[in-house]
């Protein structure tokens, strides 16, 4: 007992007693020389120590003696610890600094992608800003057209970049294709997409260059990632111009799960009835279906998603046919119904291996009516992927994956013409496996090289290819980069063609990206210089791929949140020079889906004290070359230039703990004259121009958002 | 029996005489008794790197770990943009030490509270709805931890005030809630001279400001 208390008064002693001191000092420079004030220099285990000061010097006296650990440490830098020997000197250290590695220092591969993501700090966009485009109707596609390299396609939908068909676009959800991502469509009139840009957190929109990750699309992929856990259990409504939904999504307490739906019905015909539609309705068109969404945090790294979706649409037509002078008109009837699932799980394995694999099952039936015909086309695809990702010292990474689908595509017409039956039945199945590695070697934290290979092979084609792809990034300053990339894509051709007795080979793009970009946290520029070569496209007079082509051009983009007070705008142009000669092309020349230049401007504006939001958007492009037959010269006729300016409002409310949003937009307001192209009759004398449905689209819609928020409840019931 | 009670008895002492070792507490005193005063960022910084030396020496003690926190959310009052990002990551960083150490305490779920609105003011747009709601969580975790903490009320009063009334906040909302904290504060009664007791003059300041129009 006498020992302990002797032991005790010991303790007590040393911490109070001062024994011998050294006095310790020095200056703290970072890698550029200069001082850093502030840092946190001190003994380690022990109270003795000081901060630097505005010069980045420090002095202090060390009560320990003999070998102690001397630790220097600041926010934003490697914090350095060093094993000293204090003696009765004084003792002197001068260490420089290193600054810490983090995500705005570190560059990242930037040629061909714009990214949208709240979680990475160096995006062009966020997932907000597709939302609240003005001209985009809240659809993901009509959003990234106001980016450059994409095009202003208004008769058919997808993505048309850089010279490539909206078919060379794959859209992909957390990593699994997406086979039928729009709407299906009446002829000549584009339809949206059919996902809700509020599912995804991410959206990468690569227009070339992109990572053996991905295959199949010639031109551009776009990569989407589903939201992880909600914030909170809540329910939405919504009521529209359009028509009406509703979801729930409940958050377990545990907030380690989460599961919803939602419901949603549209139905154009009341609008139809208010605005007058250039073709003429046999059925306006009408959307029903929802989604269920499963997700839960298997562990602290692990993740796993279930999303289901199906919806049935409807619509019929009639349009003047041009190859009547008395006033016939064709009946294009469309009914649709489309089945999409995503399931995916990912999973650290080690400290540094993720493994991420997914499966995923759509079908997509359309039945057509016409006068005549009564056509049944069907197309599913069932698919699987795994991907192991290795992380290598502090940011080097090196990925293996592979990927299979089976597609199935089944084509029925019975048609009768002039007293005689017609049946044709084709069905086709297909299966492509995949295999890739890629690895991200960081030679520095400033200079990134990108190598990697992705191989292919379809039981359709028979053939094996290997796609390299490479791309090496520099960060220049702060805030500048540069980038390069170069890959080769192949693609299957389109699916008209898989029903053709000797289908087509590969189609094949290489892409050669130059690209330099400056970012902080207010301003945006960003430069692309690009050259596209097609060396096979699908040539339908023989059935074969030796159809070629080319794209070059320049793409910038200008995005300042800082200038005008409130004020969020960007700006950007796409140079286009692209021919090919490819389907039944008698010989190479510039595709209609091209415009030589395309310009667009958003701007939104966020009126505080009146809680609104609005802006605008400005969409130009110049003429695009169309197909008349009376011309010797194909297709060098060119339709008048495009123009377009949508505007959108949005007014926002919370009531208890109902966040309502008023929203409202209208497409060309100024109701400028929109030709995509000509339609000409098979003798040639008579034309139609194809033009949207109507002029204007006017919605009008109220969004409300019911958080089941408990502590809120706990609020109003203590006032 | 005996042996046991005597040694549970030294144990406490001891337990008791290391938590009051007046090295620790005169270097505790003088460091929070600087941070009514303190709001130069440097000497802010200065403050925050005394207590995470104390956190250094003093590995079983929360209130080090918690006034590091402090300071760096109070840091971010004075910057913008990501800078406000780095400064939170680092006191949640010492919050999470805290926590660990005492865990379920009223005044480390406030200051987790605050950390998660000072996050909002990156992009209130898109962090509006996550960081608010997980704030208001942390809030309620803390009052229902300390019943008499007049803190979680003095936060909720400054929420209500920067929201604008389009959202539900306003200055007619927090004006009572920064009431009920004051009351609270007159009757609160800190735990030891080092303990958290800070937000008392920043309630009464709000209530003027909230009378403003």
């Amino acid at each position: 007992m006498k020992r302990i208390f002797s032991l005790f008064t010991l303790i007590l002693l040393s911490s109070t007693a001062i024994w011998a001191q050294t006095k310790v000092s020095g200056k703290v420079l970072d890698q550029k020389k200069q001082p850093i004030p502030g840092v946190n220099v001190f003994i380690k285990d022990t109270y003795d120590g000081v901060s630097t000061d505005v010069d980045g010097n420090y002095s202090f006296a060390a009560a320990d003696t003999g070998d102690v650990i001397l630790v220097f440490s600041f926010i934003g830098f490697d914090k350095i610890e060093k094993k000293v020997h204090l003696g009765s000197k004084d003792f002197s250290f001068s260490p420089t600094m290193k600054e810490a590695l983090n995500e705005l220092k570190v560059v990242t591969i930037s040629a061909g992608t714009i990214e949208a993501s709240d979680e990475k700090k160096t995006t062009v966009l966020k997932p907000l800003d597709i939302v609240t485009t003005a001209g985009a109707q809240g659809d993901i596609v009509g959003a990234l057209k106001t980016l450059p390299g994409a095009q202003q396609i208004g008769e058919s939908e997808g993505l048309f970049v850089r010279g490539g068909e909206g078919s060379e676009t794959k859209t992909i959800i957390d990593g699994m294709v997406v086979n039928k991502p729009f709407f299906s469509s009446a002829p000549d009139i584009a339809s949206r997409g059919r996902f809700s840009p509020f599912l995804f957190k991410g959206t990468v929109f690569s227009t070339g260059g992109y990572s053996a990750q991905y295959g199949q699309g010639m031109s551009s992929v776009l990569a989407l990632e589903t939201q992880d856990l909600p914030d909170r259990t809540s329910s939405t409504l919504a009521i529209s111009s359009v028509g009406l939904g509703g979801g729930y999504n409940k958050l377990w307490k545990e907030k380690n799960a989460s599961a919803g739906f939602d419901l949603n019905y549209a139905n154009l015909l009341p609008y139809f009835k208010t605005v007058k539609q250039t073709p003429e309705y046999t059925r306006a068109p009408q959307f029903s279906g929802g989604s269920v969404n499963f997700r839960k945090k298997t562990s602290s790294s692990g993740m796993l998603k279930f999303y289901a979706y199906v919806n049935l649409s409807d619509l019929g037509i009639k349009t003047l046919s041009i190859d009547s002078t008395n006033g016939f008109k064709n009946l294009f009837e469309l009914n649709n119904s489309d089945v999409y699932t995503n399931l995916t799980y990912k999973e650290r394995l080690g400290e540094k291996l993720l493994l991420n694999i997914g499966a995923s099952y759509s079908t997509n039936v359309d039945n057509i009516k016409t006068w005549t015909d009564s056509i049944r086309s069907q197309s599913d695809m069932t698919q699987g992927r795994i991907v192991l990702s290795r992380g290598i010292g502090k940011l080097s990474i090196i990925r293996i994956g592979g990927e299979y689908q089976y597609t199935f595509d089944e084509f029925k017409l019975d048609g009768a013409k002039n007293g005689y039956n017609y049946h044709i039945k084709n069905a086709i199945y297909d299966n492509y496996s995949a295999e890739f590695v890629e690895a991200d070697i960081y030679i520095t934290p400033k200079l990134v090289w990108r190598a990697g290979a992705r191989g292919e092979y379809t039981t359709l084609e028979k053939e094996y290819v290997i796609s390299p792809r490479t791309s090496v990034a520099l960060k220049l300053g702060d805030k500048s980069q540069i980038s390069l990339a170069y890959g080769q894509f192949y693609q299957k051709p389109d699916r008209d063609y898989m029903f053709y007795p000797q289908v087509p080979g590969y189609n094949k793009a290489t892409h050669y990206i130059a690209n330099i970009q400056r970012v902080d946290d207010l301003h945006t520029l960003r430069a692309e210089v690009y050259y596209k070569k097609y060396d096979n496209l699908t040539n339908a007079l023989d059935s074969t791929n030796n159809g070629f082509g080319y794209a070059q051009g320049l793409d910038i983009f200008w995005r300042d949140k800082k200038t005008i007070e409130g004020v969020d705008y960007w700006i950007s142009y796409t140079y286009l020079e692209t021919k090919r000669k490819y389907q039944a092309y008698p010989k190479e020349v510039t595709p209609p889906f091209a415009a030589k230049h395309t310009a667009s401007l958003v701007f939104k504006k966020f009126f505080e004290k009146l809680n609104l939001s609005t802006g605008f958007t400005y969409t130009y492009a110049s003429g695009r070359p169309y197909y008349n037959p009376n011309n010797p010269e194909f297709m060098s006729d060119k339709t008048i230039d495009y123009h377009a300016l949508g505007i959108n409002g949005a007014y926002l409310r919370q009531i208890k703990n109902c966040f309502a949003v008023l929203a409202f937009s209208v497409t060309n307001v100024i109701g400028n004259d929109q030709i995509f192209g000509y339609r000409y009759s098979y003798d040639g004398k008579q034309s139609a121009a194809v033009t949207p449905p109507a002029k204007r689209f006017f919605f009008v819609g109220v969004f409300l958002s019911f958080g089941q928020n408990r502590s809120k409840e706990v609020i109003d019931n203590n006032n | 029996m005996k042996k046991i009670l005597s040694l549970l008895a030294l144990l406490s002492v001891t337990v008791f005489a290391f938590s009051q070792n007046p090295k620790y507490i005169s270097a505790m005193e003088k460091n929070v008794a600087a941070l009514d005063t303190t709001r130069d960022g440097l000497k802010l910084q200065a403050l925050a790197n005394n207590f995470e030396r104390i956190t250094s020496a003093e590995k079983t003690e929360w209130l080090p770990c918690y006034y590091a926190a402090y300071c760096y959310v109070n840091m971010t009052y004075s910057t913008k943009g990501d800078a406000i990002d780095t400064y939170c990551d680092k006191a949640d960083k010492f919050i999470h030490v805290a926590d660990s150490i005492s865990p379920n305490n009223s005044e480390i779920y406030t200051l987790r509270a605050q950390i998660a609105s000072a996050r909002i003011s990156v992009n209130p747009m898109s962090r509006g709805q996550k960081y608010g709601t997980m704030s208001g969580e942390f809030r309620e975790k803390a009052k229902e931890l300390d019943k008499t903490n007049p803190r979680p009320y003095y936060l909720e009063g400054t929420a209500y005030f920067y929201t604008p009334p389009m959202f539900g906040g306003g200055k007619d909302k927090a004006k009572p809630v920064f009431e009920k904290a004051a009351t609270m504060y007159e009757a609160f009664k800190p735990a030891s001279s080092i303990a958290p007791n800070w937000g008392k003059n920043s309630t009464q300041y709000f209530i003027k400001e909230c009378d403003k129009k």
